[in-house]
């Protein structure tokens, strides 16, 4: 690996741009620069591992127990990475990526910005490891100071060695709640209660898929997690009705359970009810996305190799479809040995090659229909009840307001919406309201998330200053179309 | 807010200590963190307030896609803390409401 500090050392032409330095991204670089394909991996955290990795290679976390071993096993990909031929540049913002060249031939052109700078690359296949985010969860009291992700609190813990020094309130379902609760209450914080918000709708279809679950690698590791959950905490279930208290910052939570109203005091509140892709950059591109009813969200689509619609365009990992970070490294490879075909340059035995990775595709795939059924979210949670809940933290905007404009101009669509209300224009571009926006629509129309359709995003994907994008090439017709005379 | 967890459970070795301003207070920060985590260690609430309802706002998903964490670094506004390693010497300021044209020429 050759670690870029500056835009200016990236190369002008690559066989191969991954976006996303998780698991995905670094196994896709390490495999296809394995076969002499060259390779950039542009990310832009400060150092390798993406989220579920985060700090992989520089943690100050050393007590090998308290992150566990499905976090070490991080430290095994970016060291291969680390071996690899591939340049590497982090804290650099990918904001583009158009198609270039004839039709049939695969070539893309990106706009990069680091520090400041901006340059153009040409990429002959790209792979998009963009990864995941936590699913919006719109309550009352959410924007407080206080009030953050629980996978914000791992983040701090993983790279910075930080735990909330106040009474911690996690909230939410899934197993990623529980695994926050156990790893911060291991490192001395103090979590005073778990409320469950998870719905009991979905359980019986998700029964249906323990057998298989039963069989997955996950399955030891996730009863032992909850037994342990059961053990060291007071876990509320059936928790309705969650909202955040304080003028200035967070001072409690308040929920209704078995039809009684309860409080609870504390500085900080950890949400979370599930991942879902970070679609953004695909969205924008132009590759098609559908709504997945067992993962209650939009997915890009994707073929059996990960190739997006877009010839050339791929999307591995958890951004194509949650199944964690296993997963998403056997993801990256597949994806990068498709490019690698796709450029005549696989080499190696490739049927070896192939059958492994389907092997071990299948094998981190198993059972996770279980998962992703039994905590569905809860309806409750993904359409806000009460209308002064804001949806677009960003703008400001609220159920009320949504549902009000909906009614009253017969909106359709989330795009058209956004003429209305300004929601989803903020800086996060839609990220934290989108799916919200979506489930409000549907249940105000009565249609389907399907029907009602998603932000349309568009590049830049992230905010860039005027000065960054004027460093990218103006062709003859752009000036033309902005400078008189 | 947050703090660093007992010194047990992380490296030997000692962290590097740095130096920086967050709206003329002076602060610590240690090597490694990022913008966004030393100033929850740091006993700060809000980072930033709204450009809307001058709401007060704090880091939410330290992953880069929330924006929350805006704060203006060595005068350059709309940073993310959170993607942004903390370095000696920085002066940061909290981000408050929405930038003034004015202001932003006079700079």
């Amino acid at each position: 690996m050759r670690t870029l500090g500056t835009c200016d050392e990236i190369g002008a032409l690559y066989d191969l741009l991954v976006i996303g330095a998780g698991p995905a991204g670094m196994s896709a670089a390490t495999r296809a620069s394995k076969s002499g394909a060259t390779v950039l991996l542009a990310d832009e955290n400060p150092g390798l591992g993406g989220q579920i990795y985060r700090g992989i290679t520089s943690t100050p976390v050393q007590n090998r127990d308290l992150l566990g071993e499905s976090y070490w096993k991080g430290a095994g990909i970016a060291e291969a990475f680390t071996a690899s031929s591939s340049d590497y540049i982090a804290r650099c913002t990918v904001w583009s990526v158009e198609r270039a060249g004839k039709e049939g031939q695969d070539s893309f052109i990106a706009n990069l910005t680091s520090k400041g700078r901006t340059v153009t690359v040409e990429a002959k296949q790209v792979i998009l490891a963009t990864g995941a985010l936590e699913r919006p969860f719109a309550v009352p009291g959410w924007t407080l100071p206080g009030v953050m992700t629980a996978g914000a609190a791992q983040i701090a813990m993983k790279s910075s060695g930080l735990v909330p020094a106040g009474p911690t309130v996690v909230a939410g379902s899934g197993p990623l709640l529980y695994l926050v609760a156990t790893q911060l209450k291991a490192a001395g914080a103090n979590i005073v209660a778990i409320l469950e918000t998870g719905a009991l709708r979905d359980i019986a279809r998700g029964l249906r898929h323990l057998p298989e679950f039963l069989t997955s690698p996950y399955f030891g590791y996730g009863l032992r997690l909850l037994m342990k959950a059961q053990r060291d905490f007071s876990i509320m279930r059936g928790v309705s009705d969650l909202r955040i208290e304080g003028e200035d910052r967070a001072s409690a939570v308040r929920f209704s359970i078995k039809g009684r109203e309860r409080s609870i005091k504390c500085d900080t509140v950890l949400l979370h009810h599930g991942v879902i892709p970070n679609i953004n950059m695909a969205n924008a591109l132009g590759c098609a996305q559908h709504w997945s009813q067992e993962q209650q969200a939009w997915l890009p689509t994707v073929d059996e190799n990960f190739q997006s619609t877009i010839p050339g365009l791929a999307i591995a990992g958890d951004g194509s479809a949650i199944a964690g970070a296993d997963s998403a490294a056997v993801k990256g490879a597949i994806a990068a040995v498709a490019a690698l075909d796709r450029l005549g340059m696989r080499s190696g035995d490739t049927n070896v090659e192939d059958a492994r990775l389907r092997r071990d595709l299948a094998r981190y795939s198993r059972g996770r229909a279980f998962l992703d059924y039994i905590y569905s979210p809860s309806r409750d949670y993904v359409v806000p009840r009460h209308d002064d809940t804001i949806v677009c933290r960003c703008e400001e905007v609220t159920a009320g307001q949504i549902r009000q404009t909906i009614r009253e101009l017969d909106v359709r669509g989330p795009n058209q919406l956004k003429a209305y209300l300004r929601c989803g224009m903020g800086p996060c571009q839609g990220r934290l309201c989108g799916p919200t926006v979506t489930a409000v629509m549907a249940d105000a129309r009565g249609e389907s998330p399907e029907t009602i359709g998603h932000y349309r995003n568009r590049i830049p994907v992230k905010p860039i200053t005027v000065g960054e994008l004027a460093q990218s090439p103006q062709s003859e017709s752009a000036i033309k179309a902005v400078v008189r005379g | 807010m947050y703090r660093r967890i007992d010194e047990k459970l992380l490296q030997s070795h000692q962290t590097p200590v740095l130096s920086y301003t967050f709206d003329g207070r002076a602060m610590t920060g240690m090597l490694g963190e990022t913008v966004a985590a030393s100033l929850l260690r740091n006993g700060v609430v809000a980072t930033r307030t709204t450009p809307v309802s001058g709401a007060p706002r704090a880091p939410y998903c330290m992953m880069g896609v929330c924006f929350e964490c805006l704060v203006v670094i060595d005068g350059i506004g709309n940073r993310q803390g959170c993607l942004t390693p903390l370095e000696d010497g920085m002066t940061i300021e909290s981000q408050r409401g929405k930038r003034r044209l004015v202001e932003a020429v006079r700079k």
